[in-house]
């Protein structure tokens, strides 16, 4: 169960982020003043799949609550971090970027951490 | 001269921003685990059951540090690039397990202190590459790369 819910956290962490920057992209630069919040209130209105990136954000932010209620918080937070090689993964064989040694070291490293910590 | 002291107080404050950031972070997961293990009923799919957990008073604390968090994050991006922001708050994942073991009384094994250490050695690696890597420089990135 406890892979479960932290597979569930994760995807839709991914998701959440890859929806998000996408829309923010086309969307343009937006300012964080008070006028700018509204304007970004509107952007976000307006884009559905921003509601839906938000959307997998809730799903996330549930996920780890139920993730704490049976799970040490030291094996949770540490866990989250499995989102590093989901994101690296897609990045290669989704999005087509080229993956540098250092990234692909980072990610193998956390894999092996998340491995580690949930033994 | 101006400039020196200027940029100086720039570090400075996302330095701060930063901090700020980490202990809400910490703050928000330790006062959330702390309290979603006082609610009764075990969570699942229904969303009424996460709405009523909400009334825990450290699980609603939690989630407005979390909220606060998220906005000083939020705030740090926009001092700082993504490539700073990752490594330097991957040291977040070892103060979360360092807070289990001594506020929650959680039982940290050598072997997960190994994979937590990992894991921020990974995350720090990870969020330390360039993020311009994609496909519009794709000829020029495999020359550049030796």
């Amino acid at each position: 169960m406890r892979w479960v819910l932290v597979a569930a956290m994760v995807c839709a962490t991914v998701l959440a982020d890859l929806l998000q920057s996408h829309e923010m992209k086309r969307a343009g630069e937006q300012s964080v003043s008070a006028r700018g919040l509204a304007r970004l209130l509107h952007v976000i209105a307006q884009r559905r799949l921003l509601i839906l990136g938000i959307a997998c954000n809730a799903v996330s932010f549930f996920a780890f609550m139920a993730l704490v209620q049976t799970e040490p918080l030291s094996f949770a937070v540490p866990a989250s971090a499995a989102s590093f090689v989901l994101e690296t993964l897609l990045a290669k064989f989704v999005l087509h970027e080229q993956i540098g040694a250092r990234r692909a070291a980072g990610a193998l490293a956390v894999l092996a951490g998340v491995v580690l910590v949930g033994g | 001269m101006t400039n020196l002291t200027r940029s100086s107080g720039a570090i400075l404050k996302t330095y701060s921003v930063v901090v700020l950031f980490l202990a809400l972070r910490a703050a928000g997961n330790s006062a959330m685990a702390w309290g979603m293990k006082q609610v009764p009923e075990r969570m699942s799919i229904n969303p009424a059951l996460y709405l009523r957990a909400m009334l825990n008073p450290f699980v609603a604390m939690g989630i407005a540090a979390l909220i606060l968090a998220l906005l000083t994050r939020m705030a740090l991006l926009s001092l700082a690039d993504l490539s700073f922001v990752l490594p330097v708050t991957a040291v977040g994942y070892v103060i979360a397990v360092l807070l289990g073991k001594v506020i929650l009384n959680e039982t940290v094994t050598r072997q997960r202190w190994l994979g937590t250490l990992l894991i921020f050695a990974g995350a720090a690696l990870v969020g330390s590459t360039s993020p311009d890597t994609t496909p519009i420089h794709l000829t020029s990135a495999a020359e550049d790369t030796t």
